[in-house]
């Protein structure tokens, strides 16, 4: 005995939770893609914390 | 099941009906023209962050079109051509419409702003506004100039590739901006003198209703006239070369020869053809839009190998 009768609004239902599903991943993908391609071309994104990087400061600072 | 009315009632969109909102057909031109204006920039960019900038340029002129279909959707729901969009056809509700064009407005802007630059972000960010507020809004039921200027949000496109690629704006993209504004107006009062759409009871001021289809034509030949010489700027600027002007000169011609055309009939020798002309000239401005900006690119193409441009 099942318990629902599949209806034709389950079968849109699910295409579109696949779809969506889909979406994300590639929305990972593209995130992970541009991350990738940032760093490797090293553009600065490195910033300051709480650790004393005198490569870091302006140049002619001296402590 | 197969009855639609009955699908209809559910209020259960399909995957489909929310790419409908999207506009896939307006998004192809925009891609095109997006993607030629990253090309021809003077400065490459990566091409995976060309890639992403161009889906996300894409995606928002995607959600202005949504912003359009919840807007415009009584307008749709009177005119047959539209009447079968989501939002008219009872596929989605309006809500979601205009839910799913504010989140893919934020979602492109921010990824292209990550992607790219802070001006082409802005610009895109500028080119949604513009659909969706300015000439949906407020001109396209105010004024029969509605297209001329709505135009302009179909022509910024080919500005924003620029802009991913060069992080500013110049006299070059400029030049491809104006070229898709001038060709815009005499492109649509083509296909509004053959489409005899009911304009009037949905309330949109087009020219056709407004002034008359002998003023329309007259229209077309002044847009064209002013079109044809931003088209040849385009083909001396930077962008431009031998080869790209021999193309303009050629596509130029060819249009305002149409346009003329157009102008020298009347609505009966229009009806007995079946308005043969005006349709011949709407499907070559569709592609004189085309070949334009296909020449930019292979000038540009032309170039790398140290024969083109100036």
């Amino acid at each position: 005995m099942s318990f629902q009768v599949e209806h034709e609004i389950h079968k849109r239902r699910f295409g579109r939770n696949v779809g969506v599903g889909l979406l994300l991943v590639v929305m990972v993908g593209i995130v992970f893609a541009l991350t990738v391609v940032k760093v490797t071309r090293g553009d600065p994104m490195k910033g300051f914390d709480h650790v004393v990087e005198p490569e870091l400061a302006p140049a002619g600072a001296t402590e | 099941m197969s009855d639609i009315s009955v699908q209809v009632q559910t209020g259960e969109a399909g995957f489909g009906d929310y790419v409908a909102l999207l506009k896939p057909r307006v998004m192809s031109l925009v891609v095109f023209t997006a993607v030629v204006g990253l090309l021809v920039a003077p400065v490459s960019v990566h091409p995976v962050l060309g890639m992403i900038a161009i889906l996300f340029i894409a995606l928002g002129a995607g959600a202005s079109g949504a912003l359009n279909m919840w807007w415009d959707a009584d307008i749709d729901a009177v005119m047959r051509r539209t009447q079968n969009r989501p939002v008219p056809a009872g596929k989605v509700q309006p809500g979601e419409a205009l839910g799913l064009g504010l989140a893919l407005s934020g979602i492109a802007v921010v990824m292209l702003w990550l992607a790219a630059n802070a001006v082409a972000a802005g610009l895109l960010a500028f080119t949604i506004f513009f659909y969706a507020v300015v000439y949906s809004m407020w001109l396209k039921r105010a004024t029969p100039q509605n297209i001329v200027i709505g135009g302009a949000a179909g022509a910024f496109p080919p500005m924003i590739g620029w802009a991913v690629a060069t992080g500013g704006v110049s006299v070059e993209s400029a030049l491809m901006f104006a070229l898709i504004f001038m060709w815009t107006p005499p492109h649509f009062w083509a296909l509004a003198l053959f489409m005899k759409e009911d304009y009037h009871t949905a309330g949109v001021p087009m020219l056709t209703v407004t002034h008359g289809r002998k003023s329309t034509r007259l229209h077309i030949l002044v847009y064209t006239l002013l079109l044809a010489p931003v088209g040849i700027a385009c083909a001396l600027s930077g962008i431009g070369g031998p080869f790209t002007l021999a193309v303009a000169v050629v596509l130029n011609a060819w249009f305002v020869v149409g346009a003329w055309r157009i102008w020298q009939r009347d609505e009966v020798m229009a009806e007995a053809d079946k308005y043969a002309v005006e349709k011949a000239v709407f499907r070559f401005s569709l592609s004189y839009l085309f070949l334009h900006f296909g020449a930019f690119l292979g000038e540009a193409a032309l170039k790398s190998y140290g024969i083109g441009g100036w």
